[in-house]
């Protein structure tokens, strides 16, 4: 028979099990964006900027399509300044998007990107992105915004087509613009 | 109340009978107390959880719109679900081990006799608290019991906090319970009960144990992330923030599809033991069944994302939690091999609870077999979210938790009671169900191919007929319910008095106590050879 010295060790384990899943649960957190990095799943591109640079291979071309949405309560005007354009693997291209901000309030927006079909996502490489950053539009004001990108030479020859949609996020009340006074 | 039953003080009275009044109830640290409130506490919310469902299968009885509206619906498959799963098959499963671990490993009482009696009364106030939502302003949960987000954050109704609450309240009672389970089973088995004599009915409940702890804390952890993503402007699963929902489904599948096995292990172990009684032979393969039990406890934390084949996740992903889903699909086919092989020329008889079992193991391995179907990644990205998801699930929860239930309720009433319950009667209630059951949900499996989606209130002209025979089926099936109520109170009042063992056939210690088995069992050890 056990003694009551042994019941109180196990249960210090079980809890120590239980505190512990409770922290994985958490960890499952950062685990799932290393993960979706390393294996550039999920549609999730890199968040930062290719630095790199590769030899245009003429041989091989793909649609690129432009996609832009409005989250829930986003009141901007968002879209791309083209539908598509055909780009060659390995040559810089770029595209505009426009926001503008029709209420008269300043307000901050964070747009994010997604790649489709999610396995081309390792393999496309903003150079430069409004997405970096955050935008602050005030009243009334309109601006155009940059992506370059390269498509990568290694991308599997299945991609012909892929597209690359924002959607658009008001960010205000977590990031409150500075009002301009003046110019 | 001088008469509280302390275990703490070695030697205190051991010969006195429960505590006289109502505070008996709120303050018993008896196992087998505490045991009856869980069992009676889970019959209530299977009823309350059922009268939920008459709400959803009276709507569905025609095409259109005709007695609830949509908002209202959504909050009915939510609760319903939800009340189903927390409410009525996890407590109860609690209730039989309160019942009955003790009595068969031949220990006086559970390990932590004041811990099991909180774990007890965190129900009702956990569940007090999730039904109130009902009746706040924007109504309760309406995201269904899978409760996604951003559906359960950002666009939630107010009185999900109380949601989160509760089941926090929930899982605490559980992870509790379940150290409870551990402790007795590893630490007061009587001198000789060596692991390999348990019977399987406290193996499978060890090993569910094993994942209420493994898994419990990542639910409470899934819905503190939600709390602070609704309150402290955290995003978990806002992409807004940098979140992201899809990471919510695995999160919440990493719970979930262990879950569903908290929810079926147990009944696994109690049919182990009703149908070798029944067949008057010995189970047949007993170690694969203790080893089946636990490859598909392991395996089943390597299979949750075959909830997820739709979201877009890679291609060696998907084959990944496909084949690893198949694979569950060996040990639980190890096991219905097993109960067919101990019915096997086997002089058997049908009473109630053998014909629960039997139905248990035709109309599991139904449940299974659309599993199979369903763990077919491109096959599931037709058949998601539609009704054959419903009808597989139901398949494996009704005829497998719910038919596991009523086999042991009926298997251990006269040890409970003291009395036999009324076999005709009982066998009402099994066909009754048998019918109901197999009308409400088989013909899901056709519209679901067909197409229809789960969790609408109105549905397309072309699916009136079968859903008017599920409804039928169904209100078929919840009336039977009252009759078993009916039964389990004329058992408790009176009937033929039960000898200690009552089955002829059955084996185990706890038919070595007298029936009604007294209020303290086992003071002394028993020996066991
Ligand atoms: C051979 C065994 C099994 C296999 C292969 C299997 C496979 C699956 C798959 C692939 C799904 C996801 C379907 C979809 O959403 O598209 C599913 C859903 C489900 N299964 Fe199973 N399953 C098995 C056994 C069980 C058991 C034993 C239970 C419970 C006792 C269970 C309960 C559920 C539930 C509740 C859902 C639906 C969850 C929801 O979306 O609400 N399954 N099953
Ligand atoms: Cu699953």
């Amino acid at each position: 028979m056990s003694t009551s010295t042994d019941i109180s060790r196990l249960i210090k384990r079980l809890v120590v099990v239980v505190v512990l899943m409770f922290a994985f649960g958490f960890a499952l957190v950062p685990i799932y964006d290393v993960m979706c990095k390393a294996f550039g799943i999920n549609g999730k591109p890199d968040g930062t900027a290719y630095e790199g640079t590769q030899v245009i291979d003429d041989s091989r071309e793909v649609r690129v399509q432009f996609l832009a949405t409005n989250n829930a309560d986003m009141s901007w005007d968002f879209y791309p300044e083209g539908d598509e354009i055909t780009v060659n693997p390995g040559g810089v291209n770029q595209m505009l998007f426009v926001a503008h901000n029709p209420t008269d309030k300043p307000m901050t927006a964070q747009a994010i990107p997604s790649i489709a079909p999610s396995e081309a996502a390792a393999y496309f490489h903003k150079t430069e992105c409004f997405c970096f950053s955050q935008q602050v539009l005030q009243p009334g004001e309109r601006v155009e915004m940059p992506v370059r990108f390269i498509v990568d030479r290694d991308m599997p020859k299945d991609v012909r087509h892929l597209t690359l949609s924002y959607t658009l996020f008001d960010v205000t009340a977590r990031k409150p613009p500075v009002a301009q006074v003046s110019q | 109340m001088s008469a509280v039953i302390d275990h703490g003080h070695a030697g205190h009275d051991h010969h006195h009978g429960p505590a006289k009044g109502l505070m008996r109830w709120v303050l018993t640290t008896n196992h087998k107390d505490i045991g009856t409130m869980y069992l009676w506490f889970s019959f209530a919310m299977f009823l309350l959880g059922g009268s939920f469902a008459m709400v959803i299968r009276a709507e569905l009885f025609q095409p259109g719109l005709q007695i609830v509206q949509p908002e209202f619906f959504n909050q009915m498959t939510t609760m319903h679900g939800l009340v189903m799963v927390f409410g009525a098959v996890m407590p109860a499963f609690v209730g039989l081990a309160n019942w009955m671990i003790p009595l068969m490993v031949g220990a006086p009482d559970m390990a932590l006799p004041r811990m099991n009696n909180f774990s007890f009364w965190l129900l009702p106030a956990a569940f007090t608290l999730l039904v109130s939502t009902l009746f706040m302003e924007g109504g309760g949960p309406n995201f269904g019991w899978t409760f996604y987000a951003p559906l359960s954050t950002t666009y939630a109704p107010a009185s999900v906090t109380f949601f989160i609450f509760a089941i926090h309240l929930m899982g605490f009672s559980s992870i509790m319970g379940a150290i409870n389970v551990i402790a007795t089973i590893l630490n007061l088995r009587a001198p000789g009960m060596t692991l390999m004599k348990m019977p399987l009915f406290v193996w499978t409940w060890l090993i569910t144990a094993f994942l209420l702890i493994a898994v419990m804390p990542v639910l409470a952890g899934v819905v503190t992330m939600m709390l602070m993503d609704i309150h402290f402007g955290t995003s978990f699963f806002s992409a807004a923030g940098g979140g992201d929902p899809v990471l919510f489904q695995h999160v919440f599948w990493f719970f979930g599809h262990p879950e569903v096995y908290i929810m079926i292990l147990p009944a696994f172990g109690a049919v182990s033991s009703i149908i070798p009684t029944f067949a008057r032979k010995p189970l047949f393969g007993y170690t694969s069944m203790v080893y089946a039990t636990a490859s598909i406890a392991l395996l089943s934390f390597l299979v949750w994302a075959h909830h997820m084949f739709t979201v877009g996740i890679p291609l060696t992903g998907e084959l990944f939690f496909m084949y690893a889903t198949m694979l569950i699909a060996v040990p639980t086919g190890v096991k219905v091999f097993n109960w067919a092989s101990t019915m096997w020329q086997g002089s058997m008889t049908f009473e109630a609870p053998m014909l629960f079992s039997v139905a248990f193991v035709i109309l599991f391995t139904i449940g299974g077999f659309s599993g199979l179907m369903l763990a077919i990644a491109p096959a599931d990205f037709q058949y998601h979210d539609t009704y054959f998801v419903v009808a597989h699930f139901h398949y494996v929860l009704v005829p497998g938790a719910i038919f596991g239930i009523f086999a042991s309720a009926y298997y251990w009433l006269p040890k409970w009671t003291g009395h036999m319950y009324d076999e005709t009667l009982a066998k009402l209630h099994f066909w009754m169900s048998f019918i109901g059951m197999n009308m409400a949900f088989f013909p899901m499996h056709f519209v679901g191919l067909a197409g229809m989606p789960r969790r609408i209130p109105d549905y397309n002209m072309m699916f009136a007929n079968f859903n008017m025979i599920s409804s039928i089926g169904a209100f078929a099936f919840g009336a039977t319910q009252l009759l078993f109520l009916f039964i389990v109170i004329k058992c408790i009042r009176g009937g033929k008095p039960a000898p200690a063992k009552p089955w002829d056939g059955a084996d185990g210690l706890e038919w070595t106590v007298p029936s009604p088995a007294p209020y303290h069992t086992f003071s002394t050890p028993p020996e066991v050879k």
